[in-house]
């Protein structure tokens, strides 16, 4: 159980793996997470699913290497396993026919972006997708998500790749050609704080799929509480996916940094090894 | 579910309970004073996360104790152990120097001794029905130190008896979470013959006897000693398994589950909802008491962090509180206080919890409560704002209202905040069973008496249909869903051969 059967590295800091597990594969739908935690002494830490394959019993996770966990899970090999893997979790997202869907991915975003376009495109909708990056090596899963958007639009900070600018701007172009009829958007909190911010001057329905602490993500702890539209939400139990007009981005910007000073601490004694 | 009388009383008149009640004079039975549990010294207790604060009663000491019952021809005791343990029977053996009988005793009908001998409020239950309290007005017998120094004996002895269990009649039932309840049921239903599978969505067996408790209360080891013993008898374990989400109810089904037990706690820390509660450095005391007790955060060789404050304010005042407000004195805490709305006398928390905690320096600001936090530029909590209370009237729960105090607020320098106000039930499983019928506050509906919910082959039990309360009720109530669980099976199986 929850043996990596296949590893690809989209940039010396991004890893796709493909685990075994094969009832998380049959259960999951797109927009849950799951709990992960690597060797004895780790720590929980959650991840969405980027992709699954019910036949061969598998999940697609993209990691990219933030901190000690991530490390350690994108050190593991084809042939080793990941200690506990627990899910999915968190409530699934709302797929329906409504339209025009605009699919905003930032980073090591786009993973968890594609199970949601895959699913979108499938109940009929015309699926627009902005994917964004600092650079063209951190542009990721660009063909997949091709295969489920009818446009792709790729902007890069540097201008390196696709259209130079931030991911806005690429939005700011579909909004103003054609209507929308909801938005997602998942990537960097800062980046869908301004994304928010965009299709909020539109009046644009707008899902954003939050990544917050959590130690269990079953709903026990309340590491991952965010407010939205004044009332605090479990991102767990209630999310990950919000109303991003409703969400109160500069307390999730905060809380996302509840740990900075044990993670520098942590990170430093890792790194060093 | 008691015991019957019938045979309650043919072992009482077994002889060697005979001879125990004449060989000392009742006179100078009730003369004997009850034992003191030695502790840790304070000084020295409050350095380790992990050493027992309760050290436990030597052979001498027990014996001593043991001999204090006096076998009463009614033992009321009994009536107050929500799992009906044998109690005069397992005191008896130990007074009569069987303690691995004693052991045997307990586990009768008790699958977790050695933890409810430390963590149930015996004060509450079996010691507050002790004929020497409520007849003579005398400190009732330590039947809770008794039952863990027959349980530790045992364990000790390297001699783990297990207990008998049925023939194995093929049939598969599951619980949902591995807490007391679940346990509890487990070990009933395993010895009554069935091929029972505990389904746990932490990384760990033991729910909150292992994210919750800490292990200066009750250690991880005596834990998992027991939940070996349910291994031995049977019990399957998995875990990283969300019933309801890994897999659904109905892929259980095909499986070929008949029956189902939900114990999935009381999962939602509840928050007051005040200005600033999110922000850093303010945790519900389960996302503190898992960081340290399930994740081992207060070590330097695991990866989870936990904030290391210097002055910590608890709100609230049960065990919880107790329990968290230790664990950052002993994560080194310089000022841990506790802050509660009402006094003392309406605290929920163990008289014993309060009293370590006061002897181990423990701030209390009783007649406190909370409007108000303040941080610092990145967010971190650096203060709060309270005011005092006065006592009014009781309310529905016969504790008197507390009522703010007009000009009465005040501010305290903090750096770590642990609210520990209460829980709501998990709506995990609730979630996923639209048919489940569940109460305005989300707990589980059962029919009192069976421990059945409104889908009748699921039972349910613990925080989840009480909404918060303790090991030994959750364990009882475990035990009422097994023998009525155990009663629809066995009926269903008659009446469908019945009708082929």
């Amino acid at each position: 159980m929850n043996r990596i059967v296949e590893k690809e590295y989209f940039s010396d800091k991004v890893v796709r793996l493909v685990v075994e597990n094969p009832k998380i594969a049959r259960s999951r739908k797109a927009g849950n997470f799951v709990i992960l935690k690597i060797g004895e002494k780790g720590e929980r830490f959650p991840l969405t699913i980027a992709d699954a394959d019910p036949v061969k019993g598998t999940i697609t996770l993209v990691v990219q290497i933030v901190g000690v966990s991530s490390a350690k899970l994108a050190a593991l090999e084809v042939g080793e396993s990941i200690t506990d893997l627990v899910g999915p979790l968190g409530k699934p997202t709302d797929i329906e026919l409504k339209g025009t869907i605009l699919a905003c991915g930032g980073g090591v975003g786009v993973a968890p972006l594609l199970p949601i376009v895959e699913a979108f495109k499938k109940a009929g909708n015309r699926v627009v997708s902005v994917i964004a990056a600092r650079s063209k090596d951190l542009i990721i899963l660009e063909d997949q998500i091709r295969r489920w958007s009818d446009e792709v639009i790729v902007m890069t900070d540097d201008g390196s790749y696709g259209r130079q600018g931030l991911i806005t701007a690429g939005m700011e172009e579909v909004i103003q050609r054609e209507k929308i009829d909801e938005c997602i958007v998942i990537g960097p909190a800062i980046m869908m704080k301004f994304a928010a911010l965009t299709t909020k001057k539109y009046a644009i329905p707008t899902q954003a799929s939050l990544n917050s602490i959590m130690v269990d993500g079953t709903g026990m702890c309340g590491a991952c509480r965010v407010t939205v539209g004044g009332k605090t939400k479990f991102t767990c139990v209630d999310g990950p996916e919000f109303d991003a007009h409703e969400i109160n981005f500069e307390e999730m910007l905060m809380r996302l940094g509840g740990y900075r000073s044990e993670e520098v601490v942590a990170n430093n004694k890792y790194f060093q090894k | 579910m008691s015991l019957d009388p019938e045979y309650l009383k043919a072992e009482r008149s077994q002889e060697w309970r005979a001879a125990l009640r004449t060989k000392i004079k009742n006179k100078e039975r009730t003369a004997i004073a009850r034992v003191h549990m030695p502790e840790q010294a304070p000084e020295i207790r409050v350095k380790y996360q992990d050493r027992e604060v309760n050290l436990g009663i030597t052979a001498e000491q027990a014996a001593l104790e043991a001999s204090r019952c006096m076998d009463c021809v009614n033992p009321t005791c009994i009536e107050g152990c929500p799992v009906s343990i044998n109690i005069p029977k397992f005191v008896k053996q130990i007074d009569n120097g069987d303690i691995l009988g004693a052991a045997a005793t307990l586990k009768e009908t008790n699958a977790l001794p050695a933890v409810c001998g430390r963590v149930c409020p015996q004060e509450k239950q079996c010691e507050s029905r002790c004929f020497y309290l409520e007849k003579m007005n005398l400190d009732s017998v330590a039947i809770g130190h008794l039952e863990r120094f027959a349980a530790d004996f045992e364990r000790e002895s390297g001699t783990a008896n297990i207990p008998a269990v049925a023939a194995p009649n093929g049939i598969k039932v599951a619980t949902v979470g591995s807490g007391p309840a679940a346990l509890s049921f487990a070990g009933d239903m395993v010895k009554n013959g069935y091929d029972v599978t505990v389904f746990e969505a932490l990384h760990e067996i033991g729910g909150v006897l292992k994210y919750g408790i800490p292990e200066f209360r009750l250690p991880n080891s005596i834990v998992d000693f027991e939940l070996n013993n349910l291994k031995t008898m049977g019990v399957k374990f998995e875990t990283n398994f969300i019933v309801g989400r890994t897999a659904s109810f109905d892929d259980l089904r095909e499986e070929g589950y008949k029956g189902f037990f939900i114990g999935s706690g009381a999962g939602l820390p509840r928050f007051m909802d005040i200005p600033g509660e999110n922000y850093n450095g303010i945790l519900s005391s389960n996302e503190y008491l898992t960081r340290v007790n399930l994740m081992g955060a207060n070590s330097d060789t695991t990866d989870t962090p936990v904030i290391m404050g210097k002055k910590v304010a608890v709100i609230g005042g049960g065990n919880t509180a107790m329990d968290s407000v230790r664990t950052a004195l002993r994560l080194g805490a310089e000022r841990a206080m506790i802050i509660y709305r009402r006094s003392e006398a309406e605290m929920p928390a163990r008289i014993e919890e309060v009293k370590h905690a006061k002897e181990e320096g423990v701030e209390f600001m009783n007649l406190c409560n909370p409007l108000e936090y303040f941080a610092d530029e990145k967010g971190m909590v650096n203060k709060m704002r309270l005011n005092r209370m006065g006592l009014g009237e009781p309310d529905a729960s016969g504790r008197r209202r507390p009522v703010p105090i007009d000009g009465s607020e005040f501010e305290l320098q903090v750096d770590l905040v642990i609210v520990a106000v209460g829980v709501s039930p998990n709506p995990l499983v609730p979630s996923c069973l639209p048919d489940l019928k569940i109460s305005k506050w989300g707990t589980i509906i059962v029919e009192e008496d069976k421990m059945q919910s409104s889908i009748e082959e699921m039972f349910a039990g613990g925080d989840i249909v009480r909404g918060g309360a303790t090991v030994i009720l959750a364990m009882g109530d475990g035990r009422k869903a097994a023998e009525n669980m155990h009663l629809y099976l066995q009926n269903k199986i008659s009446n469908s051969t019945k009708i082929n």
